[in-house]
């Protein structure tokens, strides 16, 4: 989690990160909420599903619709690895290569997916705009060694020869299912979907739940009370 | 125990079931029926009767858990179910949620039930792109059947289900990180007491359970504590699904009763060890628990048992390594894992795992001295319990295990120069990039950390 870098090193961009359909939709993933701060990471996802990464003018955005202060935001941004403080490719290519992986190649897997895409490690870009290489810890696939994931979905039992396929493909514009989850979107796709979009009820449903009583909020330092 | 019948994954050998449908016609939600029909404290009787432990890796009594919260506070009471599965080689949960999503969801509403909580939420790993979203698909057809809202199946008991994606950090999976996570904050561990029965999330009563915990409790509630209890060994209860991988024929998971041997399920269920070598080191519930041997594969799978073993149950996650594996080399790997994902909070955590790390580095990159055995173990003492949560402990335990089964192993890349599993190349292993450890003062043996501090305390005296 807290090798995502010193935010510092980055450009920011020129704001509004979030448009008028963006904020629509960071309001209702902050009603999801009993406590509007639980929005914090689905809202810097929401950042990087426009911006395909986290600049720091997200995470004023992200302040000012929770009431927080930019640096509450930023320390919780730079403690996530899934939160990108970098600009991306738009596929991001993750190697395992804890041990249940290793054991069956991950590792050998990583060192030539490094050769492959050399300037993409280490939070890198390639110069084409499409990887960004990162060694995965453990995914929970271990049943499928070695597992590499193309923007979070997985592909099973990966060999050497199928990651160049895979890398080609990719790069082609042909992107290949994952064994399970379909076609990977690219990472302001999935970012999106990792923002909650999926899980919102357009119901407008009221909440069943009593709502928070106001001491608990006080108690935790609610934003929004 | 070849009568065993698979208890939550029982619907394995068809197609995933993923639609409500599907679920209730292979009669899901009879356990949720039942529960609504009793009192919420019954519920609660119920699953302590059955002894199920929590099956997350601390293994402790669920109905005990659930009996905890106070419902006289004023405030609302929460559940959340941990789906971060991340503890290296565990699989689980994921498979459990791939496969039958609304018995997980079924276990969670019995609960939410049992505790009098209407705003439940199901914390999934980020990484888990596909899982979660599965579970979404799930949650909207429980609203849409009625299942869950104002009225659930026409009761009285209102419940929503809120679905959280988390972000890439191992440590929320230890549920007070996992609750600071879920509040909008970095995921570092909270002090306890309170603990989160009493202050949870946003300080309010509140549950939080395992993926493959939740999934056993409508079965608990269909057929009954004492069934249940009828399974596995008198104090770890039902069965477990053990994910066993590394080095064997068929990794994959495996239900069996509690207090099954890991013989039995290295070699029998996944096929022995791959291409006819021995097992070496195993650990029997993922990486944070200390390895074990050969000579200990028939250890009954069991919270007790295993801990006789000197280990621990954690995950019921089963990683194999043979004999052609090098054991300093996957223990340096753990060990990144654990400096990686270590929250920063507590120092001894923080530091100790980056230094671990380093040194196992050298020692398997051929620059290691013959006093990094004892520097690594100490190091290790002075991380272990010392935290505000496991993590360290955890860290610590391939490191201190290895080099009691194996430091012949260590003793060996000492000598050597290098690692003696791997084709010799001790010159690439001595330029890599990263530069190795300065040469430091040696410590002497049973020094190291905390010799100044005894030093001074010498010196106080």
């Amino acid at each position: 989690m807290t090798e995502a870098g010193f935010v510092e090193d980055v450009p920011d961009v020129q704001g509004p990160v979030l448009g008028p359909e963006a904020r629509a939709t960071a309001d209702r993933i902050v009603a999801k909420y009993p406590d509007g701060r639980s929005a914090l990471l689905p809202l810097l996802y929401l950042v990087q599903s426009e911006a395909g990464w986290v600049p720091r003018q997200g995470m004023r955005e992200v302040a000012e619709i929770l009431g927080l202060r930019t640096a509450e935001v930023e320390a919780v941004a730079t403690f996530y690895t899934m939160v990108k403080l970098h600009p991306c490719g738009r596929y991001v290519l993750s190697v395992c290569t804890n041990p249940s992986c290793s054991l069956l190649g991950g590792r050998r897997l990583f060192d030539r997916a490094k050769e492959l895409l050399g300037d993409a490690s280490d939070h890198g870009v390639t110069d084409d705009g499409v990887f960004t290489l990162e060694e995965e810890e453990c995914m929970a696939a271990c049943d499928k060694a070695p597992v590499v994931s193309v923007n979070y979905l997985y592909y099973d039992r990966v060999g050497e020869s199928d990651l160049e396929a895979m890398i080609a493909a990719i790069r082609a514009g042909d992107v290949p299912e994952a064994a399970r989850g379909g076609v990977p979107g690219d990472l302001k796709a999935v970012s999106r979907t990792l923002a909650g979009i999926g899980s919102l009820r357009d119901s407008g449903a009221v909440p069943a739940s009593p709502p928070i009583a106001d001491d608990a909020a006080n108690a935790t330092g609610a934003a929004d009370g | 125990m070849a009568e065993f019948e698979p208890i939550v994954t029982a619907r394995w050998g068809g197609p995933p079931v993923v639609s409500l449908d599907a679920y209730a016609k292979s009669g899901g939600f009879q356990g949720l029926r039942r529960a609504l029909a009793m009192e919420p404290t019954a519920v609660i009787d119920e699953v302590k009767a059955s002894g199920l432990r929590g099956r997350g890796g601390a293994g402790f009594p669920t109905g005990v858990k659930w009996s905890f919260v106070p419902q006289d506070t004023g405030k609302p009471v929460y559940v959340v179910a941990n789906f971060d599965e991340s503890e290296p080689g565990t699989f689980n949960n994921r498979e459990l949620i791939e496969r039958d999503p609304f018995q997980f969801l079924e276990g969670l509403m019995i609960c939410a039930y049992a505790v009098q909580c209407h705003t439940a939420f199901a914390y999934c790993r980020g990484e888990f792109v596909w899982p979660a979203t599965i579970v979404e698909r799930a949650v909207a057809e429980l609203y849409a059947g009625g299942y869950l809202g104002g009225r659930v199946l026409d009761s009285d008991f209102a419940l929503d289900i809120v679905v959280h994606r988390g972000a890439g950090a191992y440590i929320c999976g230890e549920e007070t990180a996992l609750l600071e996570s879920l509040e909008g904050r970095r995921g570092q561990p909270r002090l306890r007491p309170p603990f989160p029965a009493v202050e949870g999330l946003y300080a309010s009563p509140t549950v939080i359970n395992n993926v493959e915990t939740l999934s056993f409790v409508p079965h608990i509630l269909e057929r009954g504590a004492s069934w249940f209890a009828s399974i596995g060994t008198e104090k770890s209860t039902g069965s477990k699904v053990f994910s066993v991988s590394g080095k064997v024929e068929r990794p994959g998971n495996y239900e069996a009763p509690m207090g099954t041997t890991a013989r039995e399920l290295i070699v029998e269920r996944a096929g022995g060890v791959l291409d006819g070598a021995s097992v070496k080191a195993w650990t029997p519930g993922g990486s944070s628990t200390p390895l074990l041997t050969a000579d200990h594969l028939d250890t009954p799978m069991d919270f007790d048992s295993v801990a006789a073993a000197g280990s621990l149950l954690g995950t019921g996650a089963v990683i194999v390594l043979d004999d052609t594996d090098c054991v300093v080399e996957a223990v340096g790997r753990f060990t990144q894992f654990y400096a990686h994902e270590s929250c920063g909070k507590c120092t001894n955590c923080r530091e100790g795992t980056w230094w671990s790390s380093r040194v196992l580095r050298r020692i398997e990159g051929g620059l290691g001295r013959e006093q990094d055995l004892d520097l690594l173990h100490d190091i290790g003492r002075h991380m272990l319990f010392r935290s505000f949560c496991a993590l360290a402990d955890g860290a610590v335990s391939p490191i201190h295990s290895s080099l009691k089964y194996f430091r012949d192993e260590y003793e060996e890349h000492v000598r050597l120069g290098g690692c003696p599993f791997k084709a010799p190349a001790p010159e690439h292993m001595a330029t890599r990039p990263e530069p190795p450890l300065e040469p430091e003062p040696v410590p002497e043996p049973g020094a190291g950390v905390g010799s100044r501090r005894v030093r001074l305390e010498e010196v106080l005296e």
